[in-house]
């Protein structure tokens, strides 16, 4: 390609031009703001960012904070639990909707419906069905039932799983939509050998479809982690982080420091933080992916 | 709405009725109420009194159906001190979700045509890193940028909000189009290339009017995507210019005398009004939209 001459920089030029914008996103916000948070984190600033560096202090006082450590027990809780459930009922109703069943489109469409909303509104739709005086909770009390407590909404020991039926309720749609992409892509011969070969319908899902659909749940999973990690919105609207402090997450713990409390120090040592948990999932992935083979 | 997906209504003859069907269809129909039920329920409380909302159950429908709700959510709840109800929200956030739609869009699209038919040499090393940066938490950049718009002189301003949303649009929106355009056949870029057109010849002349499905694709998840916002729209705009999410979350949170739930759904079906016109509106394209905007090509 290129042949040492001076106006090498000129040489499609305009193909260059348009991508500055990527090019300025890239290195100066994506790389450029995550080495300046990472490094801001080491040191004492308030409310403004100030280069005094104080070691690991940052990360110290955040793991002693009992909110933080609430925090990052609530987005455990809440990623495993809606990495499962996400992933079963995803690919079960990709199963379901993939028997050449009538009206295909219009069950689609309803379940997907709830991906099109923002986890404001879904958060502020679940606090009203899940309030008790007048939610579930008391329609189910109305029937008879008197003594039936269904409350996690005002329920410390359980409020995270309140934020999880949302969570779930929207987001398990687009989870479906990737499932039946997958089981389409999966050649008809494959079913029919199965079929002549007798093995039953669940067992063909579980030891060869599924196997088959390693690369969709590998890269669901990541859209699902790395969307766990963000939480933040539906918090906000449905519990607001209570009762207490019982609903926090990371995302907002790290939200209420940089511009609630002055505390951008902080904010910078929990952002960090997580950032390595994304980087966890992100990092072993991406090697699955992209090593070896040379890709996109 | 229910009505709409009454089970296996139309039977093939000989075996619409065997028992796999009726598992089948049965459970897609419980499913399928459970997701419809937020809904019906939002609709059913935004069209109650409120006495009847204190004694009724929320899956009851209204016995005497009124719209004041409605009129006050859009026209008179009160968030802070301001009492002119969502419908400042409403066009706060078309003047953000329109400029920022077309920005993004423009930029993406280009970039995503150099990257495809104009390689330059190091090129996918930024691509690469702009595919990672989506999975990079918000949060480890959100303070960064507020120093730079700030910097330009435009923190809180409308503009800087624009550039915000695409930032963080470019990476799925680069993705979609550079794999768009990846796809057109190569020989119709060189047959131009022969006759003389140029990069932006090319573009406007050949590849824009080719694909026009992934410019609404594009749009579809664009103005959902940013009509959604609420972690940018309350960081980078002052109060009176906060999207409708924002207003919607102060409006129902206000503490300010007694709950009104049905002013709150009201409120709240409206904020999700736009996003749920483009779904039922676009219906296939929006799953394409997802779906590519989900699994790299």
């Amino acid at each position: 390609m290129s042949n040492g001459r001076p106006n090498q920089i000129f040489r499609n030029l305009n193909a260059k031009v348009a991508a500055i914008p990527m090019i300025a996103t890239a290195s100066v916000v994506f790389v450029g703001g995550t080495v300046w948070t990472v490094y801001y984190s080491f040191t004492s600033s308030k409310l403004l960012p100030k280069a005094k560096f104080v070691g690991l202090d940052q990360y110290e006082r955040l793991w002693s904070t009992n909110r933080w450590l609430v925090s990052i027990e609530n987005l455990f809780i809440y990623g495993v639990f809606s990495l499962i459930f996400s992933l079963v009922i995803g690919f079960l109703l990709a199963a379901l909707l993939d028997q050449k069943i009538r009206f295909e489109n219009t069950f689609r469409t309803i379940f997907l419906y709830p991906f099109a909303l923002s986890f404001i509104v879904t958060g502020l739709v679940w606090q009203w069905i899940l309030n008790p005086d007048f939610g579930v909770q008391q329609v189910v009390r109305d029937l008879g039932w008197t003594s039936f407590t269904f409350d996690p909404l005002y329920n410390a020991e359980i409020v995270i799983y309140g934020v999880l039926i949302a969570g779930l309720w929207q987001g398990t749609g687009l989870i479906m939509c990737l499932m039946l992409a997958g089981l389409r892509g999966i050649d008809e011969d494959i079913w029919k050998a199965a079929r002549v070969d007798g093995i039953p319908m669940w067992k063909t899902y579980l030891f060869i479809i599924i196997p088959m659909m390693r690369p969709v749940f590998i890269t669901t999973l990541v859209i699902i982690a790395s969307g766990i990690v963000r939480v933040y919105d539906l918090i906000v609207a449905q519990t607001s982080g209570g009762p207490g402090i019982a609903s926090e997450v990371p995302a907002k713990y790290v939200y209420d420091a940089m511009f609630l409390k002055q505390n951008l120090g902080q904010g910078f040592a929990g952002s960090t933080m997580m950032l390595l948990s994304v980087l966890i999932v992100l990092i072993p992935w991406a090697y699955l992916e992209f090593g070896g083979k040379k890709h996109g | 709405m229910v009505e709409a997906v009454a089970g296996p209504a139309g039977p093939r003859p000989v075996r619409a009725l065997s028992r796999r069907n009726i598992i089948l269809y049965g459970t897609l129909i419980v499913i399928a109420i459970y997701y419809i039920l937020p809904l019906y329920v939002m609709v059913v409380t935004s069209l109650k009194g409120m006495p009847e909302i204190r004694l009724g159950n929320i899956f009851s429908p209204p016995v005497e159906v009124t719209f004041q709700p409605w009129v006050k959510a859009w026209a008179q709840a009160c968030t802070g001190l301001n009492c002119d109800g969502l419908s400042r929200g409403f066009w706060n956030s078309v003047v953000i979700t329109v400029p920022s739609v077309v920005l993004s869009i423009v930029i993406a699209s280009v970039n995503g045509y150099a990257l495809a038919n104009w390689r330059f040499r190091g090129a996918n090393i930024f691509f690469t890193i702009l595919i990672f940066g989506a999975f990079i938490p918000y949060q480890v950049m959100i303070y960064p940028l507020v120093i730079i718009l700030r910097e330009i002189g435009l923190y809180g301003k409308l503009p800087g909000l624009v550039l915000v949303h695409t930032i963080f649009g470019m990476p799925i929106l680069t993705l979609l189009f550079r794999n768009y355009f990846t796809s057109i056949p190569e020989e119709l870029f060189k047959a131009a290339r022969v006759d003389g057109a140029g990069f932006w010849g090319i573009y406007f002349k050949i590849m824009l009017p080719m694909s026009l499905p992934i410019f609404v694709v594009a749009m579809i998840l664009q103005i959902t995507g940013i009509w959604n916002d609420f972690l940018f729209g309350v960081i980078y705009t002052k109060p009176e210019a906060y999207p409708m999410t924002v207003q919607l979350n102060n409006i129902v949170k206000s503490v300010q005398g007694v709950q009104e739930y049905n002013v709150n759904m009201a409120a709240t079906i409206l904020t999700g009004l736009v996003p749920l016109i483009v779904y039922f509106v676009s219906g296939k394209l929006f799953v394409r939209g997802i779906a590519a905007g989900a699994v790299k090509g």
